[in-house]
């Protein structure tokens, strides 16, 4: 790999406070480095970075791009794949389809081509995870992570409602360990479980989960501090109950409040910022700025978006129940798939309207969180791709946050009933470069715990993207002139150049081993696979890191 | 030192996998002896007479033949190569019996050489993925039905003979969470054509005409609805109207209930409508319960190769690369249909369901192309499906028990491989990666040549 020069680019490095200014960067062997002191050594390459923009690599937290839901999703669209442009076999690369649900070497050259380096699958059944990790290995360049479905585990439910602190910390770090995986999430804690069972009442803070008999309050709270005990690199990854539902944005709040200080990300909070009531529409509106307001006062938190653009996408989720009433809503195919102890899935096509009152007012929500959150380092650009859109309407987000003329524009189309139930239309604030540079990856790396992402400081990842400078911002972001990854030129002119293969992010905290044997008699009981052949073996994770595991932060 | 016999040595690997149905069972504990395997503990008699059978090695000392003469494996590749790289229409089928490791690398192949890939010659598994992408599916792991399932109804599938443990796993016997008493927590139903095993099995058994699930189907969805039958359809199905009846009412009332059909559900007339129609039911019963449907699926790895397929392409098989991407239409791209059609001028099969024989009109069809044949069925290699000569035939090891990698249970539930015996014959997925290297070089070749041929710009 060598040395290389990028050479006299505009760098915006939030991280270090460079807004802006003119300088060089160096990568030595795939690692951002100082540049050398020895003013005779000669690069082996220089990129010629006059009059470019600089970042880090892009970071994408949450999204949906592998796994048994995904490529569930895949299959069942078919359609969606032919109204788009395939990618070509070349030489170098593979072929494959987009759509709303690309195939996975597609996936991997896509957001390489947009300047991204490194992605989160959001929602993997620990029980999948050796599926995950071989689609993986089928998507090239990006490094790569993802989190595993613990909020309906029903070993994880039976230790909190016997109130088993120790147990379930145990658990969490073997099942972590065992699956290969980054982080955890929690899908609509104990709804999913209710859902299964049958129960078809709304999920509060205080339903009790069938059976089990603990509340998603003691859910989310359990799992929000045993991440917390076990140090992990990235905060408990909470997607709330009453996902969609007019007049969730109280569930959203409780649980914020719930937490009662300790780490949490919220997911794709736009789908939780909802008011009025679930059986009337007339009374749906925004709630963000009830919710930004409590977000904005308590810094334990942090929140991704998942926004909402026009147009044909597929929503996919682990929550089962958000599929059932999405196909009831829209009268689409709905494709479901329930993991045994673990988990649910539900998929459904949907196509977002600027003349739906519903679609828009979503649109102009997840505006509103950009806009309404005060420190960018607490928020962080998401589609939840696919379910808000595709990861390609990246570049139009920051479009549309850069300009209050541009969102004027749209904001006149949609339907009209959106400028009065939302805030969008006196909302002036405008992003500026840094700022875009902050919600897009080094605000995400750092509330991963990625240290070696997201910024450009010596020892970071040698991952750069140099823009072409642009009025037209989304076509700035759409097609970079450079993107490296590691130290390797893999995007020049929109054109794929190399494609190495991108490494895996996991963890492996310690746990008691005091604890397996009756994790085992949970298997050998009620699982369908044993319990040696569940955990996934490195052998599965091709170029992986293990990211340290701090103990206890805070709280 | 004293001449005491060693002992043979004898080792026992639990835990293993066995796939030689869709239950994947892996609990199986492998018993080897002399590099043999001598136990199959667990192992229901269909799993034990595989383990137990000879996994010979060589075929009288060859691991390559080129029209029926033994040769190197380099040699075989490279005559292999030549076959792919020269055809303007290669097929390749098969990747059913392939770890999903292998597999990955046939899909990498195929998209190579522009070929058209498809699973099986069967064309049952296309109609059920149309419907599938048609109407859905509300499906679950098979934890699930043993946990939860208090109603189960096989539809044209007789599990008891060809998935033998499905039922003390996961359907019949199977004590759960929410079904600790297994049998006795269960209502058991079958819908078939004849009173097969799993029938005598069964709390109710209803016998229906041949061919006409539709028409059932179709009357079970009203009735869920409570809509009244204008006239009465026993003529037809052969059950009473008032047999139907009651299992609509059943399904109503159950708390979590499961559908299972078999393959033959998509092989009468009315195709992938038949499907269609019990994945419909299942999901209009959502409305008043839990329900789950779930297509029964054979031996070897079919749900890794559908899911690899779709991870690299989008689309599940029928996958055809020739314009330089993926494009897939059920049917027009079918190994079936393109065979049948006259259209490929080459084919490759690579680890092809030795239980499923070719009609006379493909094994035609194929005597009068090139062919390539990777497989670890050493019964299957000479003569494929009994009937022609393949050009190029390599032995592939094993790989259940001697390649390592990846199967997909029925639910798609991976499970990993891990070998209990070496073997000197290759892995497909390495003989797959040096064909496609092999092909690498010719086509670089080729463009060179074609690059002098027009000479300096
Ligand atoms: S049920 Fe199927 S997978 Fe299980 S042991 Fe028998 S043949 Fe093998
Ligand atoms: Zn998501």
């Amino acid at each position: 790999m060598g040395l290389l020069k990028i050479s006299q680019a505009i760098i915006h490095d939030p991280a270090q406070g460079i807004n802006g200014s003119v300088g060089d960067l160096w990568i030595k062997d795939g690692v951002m480095c100082p540049p050398p002191t020895d003013l005779t050594v000669v690069p082996d390459r220089v990129l010629d970075a006059r009059g470019l923009v600089a970042m880090a690599g892009g970071v994408d937290m949450h999204c949906h791009i592998a796994g048994p839901k995904v490529n569930l999703a895949r299959k069942l669209r078919p359609e969606d794949k032919r109204a788009a442009l395939p990618i070509r076999r070349t030489t170098l690369t593979r072929s494959g389809t987009v759509g709303s649900v690309p195939s996975t070497f597609a996936t991997g050259y896509l957001y390489a081509g947009m300047g991204y380096t490194t992605a989160i699958d959001a929602a993997i059944p620990p029980l999948s995870a050796r599926h995950a990790h071989q689609e993986f290995q089928d998507i090239p360049i990006l490094d790569k992570g993802f989190l595993i479905l613990l909020g309906n585990n029903h070993y994880a439910l039976r230790q909190i409602a016997q109130g088993e602190a120790g147990r379930l910390k145990d658990f969490a770090a073997w099942i972590l360990k065992a699956s290969g995986a980054f982080g955890i999430k929690l899908v609509n804690p104990g709804g999913i479980e209710n859902w299964k069972s049958g129960i078809r009442s709304m999920t509060d803070l205080d339903t009790t989960v069938a059976h089990f008999g603990c509340t998603a309050r003691q859910i989310i709270t359990s799992l929000a501090q045993t991440v917390m005990d076990l140090g992990l690199p990235h905060a408990a990854h909470i997607h709330c109950n009453n996902l969609g539902i007019p007049g969730n944005f109280a569930t959203t709040l409780a649980t914020m409040q719930a937490l009662e200080g300790r780490r949490a990300h919220f997911t794709h909070i736009q789908f939780h910022s909802y008011g009025g009531h679930p059986d009337d529409q007339s009374l749906f509106c925004s709630e963000t700025a009830r919710l930004a307001d409590y977000f904005n006062r308590n810094k334990n938190l942090t929140t991704d978006v998942g926004q909402v653009l026009f147009g044909e996408t597929t929503s996919m989720t682990g929550d089962g129940p958000v599929g059932y009433y999405l196909s009831k809503i829209t009268g689409r195919k709905w494709a479901n798939s329930d993991t045994e102890m673990e988990a649910g899935c539900g998929i459904v096509p949907i196509t977002y309207k600027e003349k739906s009152f519903v679609h828009a007012l979503q649109w102009a929500i997840g505006l509103e969180w950009y806009l309404l959150v005060d420190d960018p380092w607490r928020i962080a650009m998401s589609t939840d791709h696919p379910n808000g859109a595709s990861f390609l309407a990246y570049p139009e987000i920051i479009a549309q946050l850069m300009s209050k003329n541009y969102r004027d524009e749209i904001l006149a189309r949609v339907h009209p009933k959106v400028a009065e139930k939302s805030h969008l239309r006196e909302l002036n604030r405008e992003y500026t470069l840094n700022e875009i540079a902050i919600i897009t990856r080094a605000a995400p790396a750092r509330m991963l715990g990625l240290a070696h992402k997201g910024h450009l400081s010596p020892g970071a990842d040698g991952d750069v993207v140099l823009y072409q400078p642009d009025h037209d911002r989304r076509r700035m972001f759409e097609f970079p002139r450079y993107v490296v990854k590691s130290g390797v030129v893999v995007v020049d002119n929109a054109e794929i150049r190399q494609t190495p293969a991108g490494q895996l992010f996991h963890v492996a905290p310690g746990h008691d081993h005091a604890a397996l044997p009756d994790i085992r008699k949970w298997f050998d009981s009620f699982y369908t696979i044993g319990f040696d052949n569940y955990p996934v073996d490195e052998s599965y994770f091709g170029h992986h890191s293990q990211m340290g595991c701090g103990g206890s932060l805070e709280s | 030192m004293a001449s005491t016999p060693i002992p043979t040595l004898s080792v026992v690997y639990p835990n293993r996998v066995c796939n030689q149905c869709g239950c994947v069972c892996d609990d199986i504990a492998l018993t080897v002896e002399a590099g043999n395997i001598t136990k199959a503990d667990n192992a229901c008699d269909m799993g034990q007479a595989w383990f137990l059978a000879k996994h010979s090695d060589p075929v009288d000392g060859a691991l390559a033949w080129v029209k029926g003469q033994p040769v190197s494996l380099k040699a075989a590749i490279d005559t292999a190569a030549e076959i792919l790289v020269q055809a303007r229409y290669p097929l390749i089928f098969g990747l059913a019996d392939l770890p999903c490791e292998a597999q990955r690398q046939a899909v990498g192949l195929a998209d190579r050489v522009g070929a058209c890939l498809d699973t099986t010659l069967s064309d049952e598994h296309g109609a059920f993925d149309t419907a599938f992408q048609e109407v859905g599916e509300v499906t679950c792991s098979l934890g699930e039905v043993k946990n939860r399932a208090d109603l189960v109804i096989f539809w044209g599938t007789d599990p008891v003979t060809s998935h033998p443990r499905h039922g003390e796993r996961f359907s019949l016997d199977a004590k759960g969470l929410f079904t600790p008493r297994g049998r006795a927590d269960r209502f058991v139903v079958v819908v078939d054509v004849l009173e097969t095993a799993t029938a005598k099995q069964a709390d109710v058994f209803l016998k229906i005409q041949k061919g006409c699930d539709f028409e059932a189907l179709w009357a079970l969805r009203a009735m869920v609805r409570g809509i009244p039958l204008r006239e009465s359809i026993q003529k037809q199905t052969g059950i009473e109207d008032t047999a139907l009846a009651g299992l609509s009412e059943r399904m109503k009332s159950c708390r979590f209930g499961i559908l299972f059909f078999g393959p033959g559900l998509c092989a009468t007339r009315g195709r992938h409508k038949n499907a269609e129609a019990a994945l419909l039911l299942v999901k209009d019963l959502n409305d008043y319960t839990r329900f789950y449907a779930k297509p029964m699926s054979g031996p070897g790895n079919v749900s890794g190769a559908e899911n690899v397929v779709c991870w690299q392409t989008g689309y599940p098989p029928g996958v055809h690369f020739g314009q330089g991407f993926p494009r897939f239409n059920s049917g027009e791209f079918s190994a079936k249909e393109i065979l049948g059609r006259g259209e490929a001028d080459a084919a490759m099969m690579v680890a092809i369901d030795p239980k499923a024989p070719f009609s006379d009109a493909i094994k035609k069809r194929l005597a009068a192309l090139p062919t390539v044949l990777l497989t670890s069925d050493a019964e299957n290699l000479l003569t494929p499906g009994v009937g022609f000569r393949p050009t190029v035939s390599i032995l592939t090891a094993p790989y259940t028990i001697s390649g390592g990698g990846t199967v997909f249970r029925m639910d798609d539930t991976p499970l990993p491989l891990r070998p209990v015996r070496s073997s000197p014959r290759p892995n497909a997925k390495d003989v797959l990666a040096m064909i496609e290297k092999r092909i690498e070089e010719l086509q670089t070749q080729k463009r060179v040549a074609m690059q002098n041929e027009k000479g300096p710009r």
